[in-house]
C-alpha cells in the first residue's frame, strides 16, 4: 500500500511539482491533469496522491491555499514555493539522466 | 535551515491538529465530488456517478489516515499515549504507585543530596586562582607525628633554600583577638590569623580594598597592621571605606587598618575575620626556634613542579637542619605535602564518600523493590499482555507501554526526590557545621542533571528487569497457563528471588556498616574522659596583654574570679586551666628528668601540658593517686611543684618512685609533688603523658592569659551560665566570654561526625531492611497465591500443614540466605573501606556480625512465615473451587 505500482517510486512527486508549477491547482485537478498530459497512460492512484501532497507540503516545497474553485466551491490549491521550484528542477535533470540511460540501454541491446 | 521549517510544520500540525483533520475531510469530500461531477456529465446517474468515484478513490478514510500520518510525529503521539496509558495503569492502583515513588524519592532525594554534599565539599576546586599549585607543607617528625606542624626556623630554611615553590607563607593556626573601643561598640572576641607577608601572594590574592601587608611591617619593630575580612568590615564598620588608614584596637593595642579581602577568602579557618602579620605579632624568639611546632606552612608550586619534588626538596633541608641540631631531639627529620584541598577536606572525605556509597546503595535496594513490585505487576497482567499481542498489538508498543510506567514511577520520584534533597542539604548545612566548606553546598544545574540522569537510570533500570522477565512470552503458555495455573509463572519468581537476594545481601553489608559505626560511636561516647563530665559549665576568655601585662593582675584576676565564682548559690566547685580534657590536645612540651642519666642523642620525653588552679582536680573528679595538690605559695616565680599524670609514671618513670623527682622543663626545675589519674585529651584518642603546672607559674616570665573557666553544680549548672558571665563583667566590662558550653556539649561537639554517620548509616540500613523484608513478604505472598490450588491439591491428597508451611517458609528463605551470604562475604571486603571512621571496634567485629546475621533472619523469617502460615491454613476445598 501507499506505493504507485505503475509509477517508478519517487515520479509522483516529480509530476505533482511539474503539474503546478505554472498555476496553482487543488488535489483532483493535479490527478487530472496528469493522466490528460500522458494521454491517459499515467493513473494516479489518489490513495497516494493526498499523502504524497501532504508529504511535499510538510518538507516546504509546495504551499497550499483555500481559494474558490471553477464551480464556485472552496477547494485547497497547491502552488510551489520558491525551494520547491529548486527541487523541481533537481528532480527533472535526476529524471531526464536517468531516462536517457535507460534509453540507451534498451536501445543498443 | 530546513529542519527548523519542518519542525515548524509539524508544531503546526501538532498544535492544530483538529483544524487540520477538518480540512482534510473537506479536500477529500471536494475530491469526490469533483469526480462525482464529471461522471454526472459522462451521462451516469447521480447514485451511479458516487459509486464509480469511490471506486476509483479508495477507501477514504484510509486515504484520511495515511495522510495524517504524513504529518509527522506521529511517534511523539504514541509516547504521549503510552505515558497517558503508564499514568491511568498506576492510577488505578494507587497504593501500587505511592508506595514505589516512595521508595524511589527516598533513594534519589537522598543520593542527591549526598552528591550535592560531595561535589560542593570535595570536588569543587578551592576558590584560588590555579587552587591546584596550592600545596600545604607539613614537617614529618616521626611515625606518630606524620603531618606535623611546622617550625618557623625551619620554615625559613624552606623560604630561603627551596627551589620548587613560587612563594609560601607561614601562618597561625586558631588567634583570637579582643576586637575593642571603635565607636563605643561592645568588646567582641574576632577570631583570625597570624600570617606572614607572603601568604597573600602565595594565595595570588588581592585584597578588594587597600592593600596587604610589606615585608616590612611584617617584623617585630613595625607598628601594627590589620587586615579585614568583608564580613567584619561590612558587621562591624559598616563597609564604610573610611576605615583604611584607621586604628581599631586588638587585645588592647592599636593597629591600622590597610585593607579589606574579598567576601570568599577565608585561610585558613572558615571563620577567620582579620590577619595580622606574624612575625610581629610572636616574639622574635619563637620565631626563630626549630623546634616550636605550632604552626602551618602553605606554597605554591612554580608551574612544571610537582607536590612529590617539593616534597623531597624540603625533607632534605629539614633533615639538614635535624642532623647540625643533633643535640635538639625536637627538630623533624623530614617534610611533607599535600595538595591544598586534600588538607581542608581531609577528615570529612572518607565519611562522605561512605554516606554517598550507602546512599547510593539504598537507591539500588529501591530499584530493586520497585523492579520487582513492576515483575509481579506483569506477572499478573501475563494474560491481558497475551491477548494483546494474539489480537495483534505490536511487540515493541507492549514493551514501550512497560518502560513508560517505570518512566512515569521514576520521573515522579525523581520530582519528588529532588525537593527531599533540597531539604536534606539544608537540614545538613544546619546539623554539620563542623565540615569545611559548608557554607558553599548548594543545589545547582549539575544537582539537577546528576538527579535527571538518576531518574534516567532508575527507569531503565527497574523497567528493564520487569521487561526481562517478560522476553520469553509465549502466547499459547500464558493464556493456557492462566487459565489453569498449577505452578505457574515460575520462571518470574526465579527472576524476583534473584532480585530479592541482591536486595538482602546490599542490606546486609548497610547494616553491618552501621553496626560498626554505631558500636564505635557508643565506644566513644562511654569512653571514660578520666574527670566527671555530668553538670560541668565551661567558657572561654583570654585576658588582654595591655591591660594584664603584669603576672600579679592576672593572678588577681584568677583568684577574685573563682573565689566570686565558688561562692554562687549553686556551684559546686570551679577551676580554671588552660584546657579541660576533651577539648583538645593543647600542646606539648619535651622534658629531662634531672634524676636519670642524660637521654641518648635523638631520643626525648614528650608530655601533654596543662595550667591548672590547685582546685582542679577536686572540682573535676580527678583523682590524685599520689601526694596532694599545689601548695599555697606555688605562685610566679616560686612555682616549683608539678603533677604528673600516671601514664607519664609508666612511661617514664618504669619501676620507679616519681615522687620527689625534678622535672626539667620549660626552662626551669619543678618537683614531683603529686600523680593524677590518666585524663583524655579528645574522647577519640588515648591518654597521654601529661604534666600539669601550677596556673600561677610565671613561665618564660609571664602568666597564662587565657583557658577555660569550669563549674560544677548539683543542680542545673545551664542555669549558672548568666550569673557566671555577669562576675565576669563585673571583673572586667570589656573582657568578652566565649564557648559557653556544658561537657558534654564539648564531647558532642568532637564526637559529632561519628554520631552523625553511625545514625545516618543505621536509618538507610533500617530502611533497606523494611524494604528488603517487604520485597519478600510480596513475593511469597504472590508465590502462595499462585500455588493455592497445588497446595489445595496437596492438603487434600493429605499432605501435613506443617509439611506446607516448612515448605513455603523454606521457599522463601533459601534467597534470604543467598542474599545474607552475599552480604557477608562483602562487608569483609567493605568494612575495610570504613576502618578510619572506627574507634575500639575492628571492620571484623564478630558480635556486629552474629547481631546483623540474626537480626536478618528474624525479619525475613517473619516476612516469609506470614504468607507460609496463610497458605497452610489453606481449606482445600476453597482452594480448589476457586480454580
Amino acid at each position: 500500500m501507499g506505493k504507485p505500482s505503475d509509477l517508478v517510486q519517487g515520479t509522483l512527486d516529480l509530476l505533482i511539482l511539474k503539474t503546478i508549477s505554472l498555476e496553482p491547482k487543488h488535489g483532483w485537478a493535479i490527478a487530472k491533469r496528469i493522466q490528460q498530459i500522458s494521454r491517459e497512460v499515467l493513473q494516479v492512484q489518489q490513495g497516494s496522491l493526498y499523502p504524497a501532497l501532504h508529504r511535499l507540503e510538510q518538507r516546504g516545497w509546495i504551499k497550499a491555499k483555500w481559494k474558490e474553485s471553477e464551480t464556485g466551491r472552496k477547494a485547497k490549491f497547491y502552488s510551489l514555493t520558491a525551494s520547491g521550484r529548486a527541487q523541481l528542477e533537481k528532480e527533472a535533470e535526476n529524471w531526464n539522466r536517468l531516462s536517457t540511460a535507460i534509453n540507451l540501454v534498451v536501445e543498443t541491446s | 535551515m530546513d529542519w527548523a521549517r519542518r519542525v515548524w510544520m509539524r508544531m503546526r500540525s501538532l498544535l492544530r491538529a483538529r483544524e487540520n483533520t477538518r480540512q482534510l475531510d473537506d479536500e477529500v469530500q471536494f475530491h469526490l465530488e469533483q469526480q462525482i461531477a464529471e461522471n454526472v456529465a459522462a451521462g451516469m446517474s447521480r447514485e451511479e456517478a458516487r459509486h464509480a468515484a469511490l471506486r476509483v478513490f479508495g477507501n477514504p478514510d484510509v486515504v484520511k489516515e495515511e495522510t495524517q500520518d504524513t504529518w509527522g510525529w506521529i511517534r511523539l503521539e504514541q509516547a504521549v499515549r503510552d505515558l497517558r496509558n503508564g499514568a491511568r495503569s498506576l492510577w488505578r492502583t494507587p497504593w501500587f504507585a505511592l508506595a514505589a515513588v516512595f521508595v524511589m524519592a527516598l533513594g534519589i532525594g537522598a543520593t542527591t543530596a549526598m552528591f550535592t554534599v560531595v561535589r560542593s565539599v570535595l570536588l569543587e576546586p578551592l576558590p584560588y586562582k590555579e587552587p591546584n599549585r596550592l600545596l600545604r607543607l607539613y614537617e614529618y617528625f616521626d611515625e606518630r607525628f606524620k603531618l606535623n606542624a611546622s617550625a618557623p626556623a625551619v620554615f625559613a630554611e624552606w623560604k630561603k633554600q627551596n627551589s620548587h615553590l613560587l612563594d609560601l607563607a607561614i601562618f597561625s593556626f586558631r588567634t583570637e583577638y579582643n576586637l575593642s573601643e571603635t565607636g563605643g561598640q561592645l568588646p567582641e572576641k574576632v577570631p583570625g590569623a597570624e600570617c606572614s607577608a607572603s601568604l597573600f601572594t602565595t594565595f595570588a590574592v588581592q585584597p578588594a580594598i587597600g592593600r596587604t601587608f610589606t615585608t616590612e611591617e611584617d617584623q617585630p619593630s613595625a607598628n601594627g597592621t590589620v587586615v579585614l575580612s568583608w564580613g567584619l568590615w561590612k558587621r562591624r564598620f559598616g563597609g564604610d571605606a573610611s576605615i583604611l588608614g584607621q586604628t581599631i584596637r586588638l587585645d588592647a593595642k592599636p593597629y591600622t587598618v590597610i585593607g579589606i579581602m574579598p567576601a570568599w577568602f577565608a585561610y585558613p579557618e572558615q571563620n577567620a575575620q582579620l590577619w595580622t602579620p606574624i612575625y610581629h605579632e610572636e616574639s622574635a624568639d619563637d620565631m626563630q626556634a626549630l623546634d616550636n611546632h605550632s604552626f602551618g606552612a602553605v606554597g605554591r608550586l612554580k608551574p612544571g613542579a610537582t607536590g612529590a619534588e617539593a616534597k623531597a626538596e624540603l625533607s632534605v633541608i629539614t633533615k639538614r637542619l635535624h642532623d647540625e641540631h643533633k643535640d635538639n631531639p625536637f627538630v623533624s627529620k623530614g617534610a611533607d605535602t599535600r595538595p591544598l584541598l586534600e588538607d581542608v577536606v581531609g577528615d570529612v572525605k572518607t565519611p562522605l564518600y561512605v554516606l554517598l556509597a550507602a546512599t547510593g546503595c539504598f537507591l539500588l535496594i529501591a530499584c530493586l523493590n520497585v523492579a520487582s513490585l513492576l515483575v509481579a505487576r506483569a506477572a499478573t497482567r501475563r494474560r491481558e499482555l497475551a491477548i494483546r499481542t494474539a489480537l495483534g498489538g505490536s511487540r515493541w508498543r507492549l514493551l514501550a507501554e512497560h518502560l513508560t510506567e517505570s518512566f512515569v514511577l521514576a520521573a515522579a520520584s525523581g520530582v519528588t526526590g529532588l525537593l527531599l534533597a533540597y531539604a536534606v542539604v539544608q537540614w545538613f548545612v544546619t546539623a554539620r557545621p563542623d565540615v569545611s566548606r559548608v557554607e558553599g553546598i548548594r543545589i545547582d544545574g549539575w544537582v539537577a542533571a546528576f538527579a535527571a540522569g538518576l531518574v534516567f537510570l532508575c527507569a531503565l533500570f527497574a523497567g528493564m528487569l520487569s521487561m526481562l522477565s517478560d522476553s520469553d512470552l509465549q502466547v499459547l503458555s500464558a493464556l493456557q497457563e492462566s487459565s489453569r495455573s498449577h505452578s505457574a509463572g515460575q520462571a518470574r519468581v526465579g527472576l524476583r528471588k534473584w532480585l530479592l537476594s541482591l536486595e538482602v545481601g546490599l542490606t546486609v553489608v548497610l547494616l553491618i556498616g552501621a553496626g560498626l559505626l554505631l558500636k564505635s560511636y557508643q565506644q566513644l561516647r562511654s569512653t571514660d574522659l578520666g574527670c566527671i563530665t555530668d553538670d560541668v559549665l565551661t567558657m572561654h576568655f583570654s585576658l588582654p596583654d595591655a591591660a594584664y601585662k603584669q603576672s600579679a593582675g592576672r593572678v588577681n584576676f584568677y583568684e577574685t574570679l573563682l573565689q566570686r565564682v565558688r561562692a554562687l548559690p549553686g556551684v559546686d566547685a570551679a577551676t580554671f586551666t588552660r584546657m579541660v580534657p576533651g577539648e583538645g590536645y593543647g600542646g606539648d612540651s619535651g622534658f629531662a628528668i634531672v634524676e636519670h642519666p642524660p637521654l641518648p642523642q635523638g631520643q626525648y620525653n614528650l608530655g601533654v601540658v596543662r595550667w591548672v588552679d590547685p582546685g582542679y582536680f577536686a572540682a573535676l573528679g580527678i583523682p590524685l593517686v599520689r601526694g596532694q595538690t599545689f601548695a599555697a605559695n606555688q605562685r610566679l616565680d616560686k612555682a616549683d611543684e608539678v603533677i604528673v599524670s600516671e601514664e607519664l609514671v609508666r612511661q617514664y618513670f618504669p619501676g620507679e618512685d616519681p615522687m620527689g623527682k625534678h622535672l626539667l622543663t620549660i626552662g626551669r626545675s619543678f618537683r614531683v609533688v603529686g600523680v593524677a589519674g590518666d585524663t583524655r585529651y579528645l574522647a577519640a584518642q588515648a591518654p597521654r603523658p601529661m604534666m600539669y603546672f601550677p596556673l600561677y607559674t610565671a613561665v618564660y616570665g609571664s602568666v597564662p592569659n587565657s583557658g577555660t573557666l569550669a563549674v560544677r553544680s548539683s543542680g542545673d549548672v545551664t542555669k549558672l551560665a548568666l550569673p557566671v558571665q555577669r562576675i565576669v563583667q563585673q571583673l572586667d566590662p570589656d573582657l568578652p566570654v566565649s564557648d559557653v558550653l556544658t561537657m558534654e556539649q564539648i564531647i558532642g561537639r568532637s564526637t559529632l561526625s561519628a554520631s552523625f554517620d553511625a545514625m545516618l548509616l543505621l536509618a538507610f540500613a533500617a530502611l533497606s531492611l523494611v524494604l528488603a523484608a517487604t520485597g519478600l513478604f510480596g513475593v511469597l505472598s504472590y508465590v502462595a497465591t499462585q500455588r493455592t490450588a497445588e497446595i489445595g491439591v496437596r492438603i487434600a491428597l493429605g499432605a501435613q500443614r506443617s509439611e506446607v508451611l516448612r515448605l513455603m517458609v523454606w521457599d522463601g528463605l533459601r534467597p534470604a540466605g543467598t542474599g545474607l551470604l552475599l552480604g557477608l562475604a562483602g562487608s569483609v571486603v567493605v568494612t575495610r573501606v570504613i576502618r578510619d571512621l572506627l574507634y575500639g571496634v575492628k571492620p571484623l567485629d564478630v558480635s556486629v556480625f552474629i547481631v546483623v546475621t540474626v537480626l536478618l533472619l528474624t525479619v525475613t523469617g517473619v516476612a516469609c512465615a506470614l504468607p507460609a502460615l496463610r497458605a497452610s491454613r489453606l481449606d482445600p476445598v476453597q482452594a480448589l473451587r476457586n480454580e
